[in-house]
């Protein structure tokens, strides 16, 4: 009915030669999306690209080795056990410091979010500390705790402890007070509202701290083992230097890569499960 | 039983908000609360339910609440609060969990109180799942799992759209019908006020003080007849004469602020 009488109006318009200027579409752009095929393209570009400079020497070939070269340097890091001896000293010190700092900085974080004297007293002090790369001190940690696991670990948990406070604490803040409130009208004890409604609620936000405390404890690890460790990626990566085997050392910046990219897959898995509710 | 206010007086720091508010609510009345944006309701709601302290005044609940209430003062909110993790069924079971109540005992009472609210069919849904009128119907639920003694209600259907409002404000009416439970109910809408109250308190702007109480003396059920419409709109006219001056200054404060 409405449509039939615009078009009424339209004919009627143009049959008194009245001028019909159609509106011209203005919407497009502002909305990327991913395509699969591209991003292989991208990749498989780049690795020939690579290709071609190592093998029509483009560049000093000791200085950067072709993708085959680092593939192969990489399977012999494999089928050696070279490979599984310094990831699964990494993955050791990162998986104990990441624990240590993280369940340490939620617990901090949650007393922040509770309590008045935890939060006069923890928010100067994070905010202090936060900002120290925590690889300037791992000197003075290698004198307390020995230049062993010990002060390593540390290194990690110190870097992890702090970001998992300051998430903690900012995603506790962050839940609806109404929430609470809610509990409160309903009589519901302390403990349950902390359990209940603060860390479900936060959980979001404790979840944006792992992964950003994830790519910190990486980081350390690596450059803990640099500074002293024979075994582990980042000492690894170091000799290869050392050695000039630049194949050795891309097969272990490879493994770093994979290594990052394996945790944050895991971490979305983790937030896909957990916050189905969002 | 019946809830006594007495002598409420309540200020934010040098803003007072409240003067001298004092009023009863009978076992199983509906008293409605309006006034201008502002005026210190939500606050008085909250000095009600336990939630904030007043500068001065008491609240007390005069004479035993029903043995089968387990959360006598019981609020329902105007933005829900439902725990968005949680199912429909373990939002209302929320109430209830911390209570020495056998795991059958739980489960009949949020069976119950699903039913009552036509909730039955979406136990399991998640909050994000629901429309804005099923939400508030969760609220309700919660509130009724407890057995309630005075229910209170500061704007629950303000969130909601004029039809899904209309229709929630008929089930109110019929759950309320059955239920009894004494209600302190805020709105700023007039008709939704004339629908649902025996009495209704109408502050004047901030700081709040009672500036009149005026009852409804048609039955709930017959507010929707014709034959009650010219009554209902001389209640109208009289409620919106109090309060018209009192909105239009507060606006104007609100604006110079
Ligand atoms: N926590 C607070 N701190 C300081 N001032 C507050 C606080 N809560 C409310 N107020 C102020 O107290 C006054 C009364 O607030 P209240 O929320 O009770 O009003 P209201 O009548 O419910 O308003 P509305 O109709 O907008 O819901 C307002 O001026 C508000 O700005
Ligand atoms: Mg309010």
């Amino acid at each position: 009915m409405a449509t039939t009488s615009v078009q009424a109006t339209l004919a009627a318009a143009t049959r008194d030669g009245l001028l019909r200027t159609p509106i011209p579409f203005r919407g497009g752009g502002f909305a990327p999306s991913s395509n699969a095929l591209l991003a292989v393209a991208g990749l498989g570009s780049f690795l020939v690209l690579w290709e071609l400079a190592f093998a029509m020497r483009w560049v000093n070939p000791v200085l950067l080795p072709g993708p085959i070269e680092v593939a192969q340097a990489l399977w012999h890091l494999l089928i050696t056990g070279e490979l599984e001896k310094h990831l699964s000293a990494s993955l050791y010190r990162i998986g104990i410091g990441w624990a240590l700092g993280a369940v340490g900085g939620v617990a901090l974080g949650l007393a922040i979010g509770l309590s008045t004297a935890a939060r006069s007293i923890g928010i100067p002090g994070v905010s202090a500390l936060f900002p120290i790369p925590k690889i300037a001190i791992m000197p003075i940690l290698i004198l307390w705790l020995g230049i062993g696991e010990a002060s390593k670990v540390a290194t990690i948990g110190l870097g992890v402890f702090f970001p998992m406070a300051v998430a903690t604490f900012g995603a506790i803040d962050n839940v609806p007070r109404n929430l609470v409130r809610m509990a409160q009208s309903f009589n519901v004890p302390f403990a349950q509202v902390v359990r209940k409604v603060l860390l479900p609620g936060a959980l979001p936000g404790i979840l944006s701290g792992f992964r950003i405390s994830a790519s910190i404890a990486l980081l350390l690890v690596v450059a803990a083992e640099m500074i002293g460790a024979d075994r582990g990626i980042g000492a690894f990566v170091m000799q290869a230097g050392n050695l000039m085997q630049t194949d050795q050392l891309l097969a272990g910046v490879a493994v770093l890569s994979m290594l990052g990219l394996l945790i944050g897959i895991g971490l979305s898995r983790l937030e896909r499960a957990l916050l189905a509710w969002r | 039983m019946r809830l006594v206010v007495e002598g409420v007086w309540h200020a934010f720091g040098a803003t007072a908000v409240l003067e001298d508010i004092s009023l009863t609510v009978d076992a199983s009345e509906v008293v409605v609360v309006i006034g201008p944006s502002g005026c210190g309701k939500s606050t008085l709601l909250s000095i009600v339910g336990g939630l904030l302290q007043p500068v001065a005044g008491t609240v007390a609940i005069e004479g035993a609440p029903p043995k089968e209430s387990l959360n006598p003062i019981t609020f329902v909110f105007q933005d829900f609060a439902l725990l968005p993790w949680r199912s429909v069924r373990d939002n209302v079971a929320f109430a209830l969990e911390h209570h020495a109540l056998s795991r059958a005992e739980r489960d009949r009472l949020v069976h119950d109180a699903l039913a009552r609210t036509g909730l039955s069919d979406f136990a399991g849904a998640l909050p994000k799942q629901l429309s804005g009128g099923m939400r508030q119907r969760v609220g309700i639920a919660r509130a009724l799992a407890v057995s309630p003694a005075v229910c209170l209600m500061d704007e629950p259907l303000s969130a909601l759209d004029a039809q899904t409002r209309e229709i929630l404000l008929e089930d109110f009416r019929l759950i309320w019908e059955r239920e009894r439970v004494a209600t302190v109910y805020i709105t700023h809408n007039l008709d939704e006020a004339l629908r649902l109250a025996d009495r209704v308190v109408v502050l004047s702007r901030r700081p709040g003080r009672i500036k009149d109480v005026i009852a409804v003396p048609i039955p709930r059920p017959e507010r929707t007849s014709e034959a009650a419409a010219p009554e209902l709109a001389r209640l109208h006219n009289r409620l919106w004469r109090l309060i018209r001056d009192e909105a239009i200054a507060a606006d104007r404060e609100l604006a110079l602020h």
